[in-house]
């Protein structure tokens, strides 16, 4: 049992990571990885989301009649993403001005969407908690690591810390950059993922 | 002049797309062949410009006038949900032809979030357009940018679609094939869409 809550917990780094296998959640990867530091902080934010209404949809999904499950959940998300913006806005400013409109995008991330339907409307509260923690922190990690990767092609730094002088290839902060970081990161998990 | 810039600005120069990155999981998706996309980006064309009127709307008269902004998240979340639903419906009655063509992709459309981030941003942020003040769109202002933006998506859409189909017929290496080369392709095609910028 306690091996079956591991594997729920680690799935999310590799076997079902959100990015590089599920390919959900693009519109926020792509976007908000202009630097590691945004790249975390989204995916932080997604993660408090994912945790606690997979948490909160496990609870009432027995309750929810089946023919309005998909808005039942939707509201549940929303809800969250509200509490989120109003927390971010209050304690972290700078940074709700810098992910902008893609912190109440998060209603319609696929990732949190999916979760709930696929794991937290059919298992236990403590296991979604867990789904939900793994997940995020798997969409966390590829986002940080895609983040750094911009930002030491793009800026020469990484976390903000600027060890080449000048200012980097600019087009890896700006959108081209995104798609073909993204594919290149891909293209580098996928030979991995075979030598299994 | 002013919704020609609009027009302009929302189809090239800030693509939602290939600039903003709105929509990108349907983008991938239904991408392969030209015919796929077409339709999808007929259904979008409609879905967009339909919300953006109607939360527009029920943010001004409902939502602003109670003084209950903290809302918008979840209240436009729902409307376009249940605007989909109802599209669907009424076409279904209405013009079979047109269901038959834009049905399968109006389910998926609730889930695109080019639908709630236009939505969401003409009634947030400020624009400027030509090099007038910034301003926050009035009504018509609105909706000619939530049906131009709506036109920039499906462009981008069926030109994508487009390499994507010759992309097919050339041997990629095992590990680019699918998403990853697409994902390239659309680099480089974001590339050229840079070189609009400055031109509003």
């Amino acid at each position: 049992m306690g091996n079956n809550r591991l594997k729920i917990l680690t799935k999310g780094f590799f076997k079902e990571n959100p990015i590089f296998v599920l390919l959900l959640g693009m519109c926020p990867t792509l976007a908000t990885t202009t630097s590691a530091v945004n790249g975390l902080s989204m995916g932080l934010a997604t993660l408090f989301v994912l945790v606690l209404s997979n948490i909160v949809i496990s609870a009432i999904a027995p309750a929810v009649p089946d023919k309005v499950h998909i808005p039942a959940y939707i509201v549940v998300i929303a809800t969250f993403v509200t509490i989120l913006q109003f927390a971010m806005q209050a304690y972290t400013p700078e940074m709700y001005k810098t992910l902008g409109l893609f912190i109440p995008l998060i209603v319609v991330n696929c990732i949190v969407l999916g979760r709930a339907e696929a794991f937290a409307s059919k298992n236990g509260i403590l296991d979604s908690a867990l789904d939900g923690l793994g997940i995020g922190l798997g969409f966390t990690l590829s986002l940080t690591v895609l983040g750094m990767v911009r930002e030491i092609l793009g800026s020469g730094s990484v976390f903000g810390w600027k060890f080449l002088p000048g200012d980097g290839m600019l087009v890896f902060i700006m959108a081209p950059g995104a798609f073909i970081a993204l594919g290149y990161l891909m293209v580098l998990f996928n030979k991995i993922a075979k030598k299994d | 002049m002013e919704y020609f810039l609009i027009i302009i600005s929302a189809i090239f120069v800030n693509n939602v797309m290939l600039a903003q990155f709105l929509g990108t999981c349907p983008f991938l998706g239904v991408s392969n062949k030209i015919s796929t996309a077409t339709g999808m980006a007929g259904a979008v064309v409609f879905v967009i410009t339909l919300a953006t009127l109607v939360t527009y709307l029920i943010n001004k008269y409902l939502l602003v006038a109670f003084g209950l902004e903290f809302l918008q998240t979840i209240a436009f979340i729902l409307v376009i949900a249940a605007l989909v639903q109802m599209v669907e419906i009424v076409l279904k009655k209405i013009s079979p032809s047109l269901y038959q063509a834009l049905g399968i992709y109006l389910p998926l459309i609730t889930t695109n979030c080019a639908v709630l981030g236009v939505a969401l941003s003409v009634v947030t942020k400020e624009f400027t357009f030509g090099g007038g003040a910034a301003h926050a769109l009035n009504l018509g202002e609105s909706v000619v940018y939530a049906f131009a933006t709506a036109v920039g998506y499906g462009m981008a859409l069926i030109l994508f679609a487009g390499l994507r189909e010759h992309l097919e017929r050339n041997s990629v290496p095992e590990a680019f094939k699918g998403v990853p080369i697409a994902l390239v392709t659309c680099g480089i095609l974001a590339m050229a869409f840079m070189g609009f910028s400055g031109l509003v």
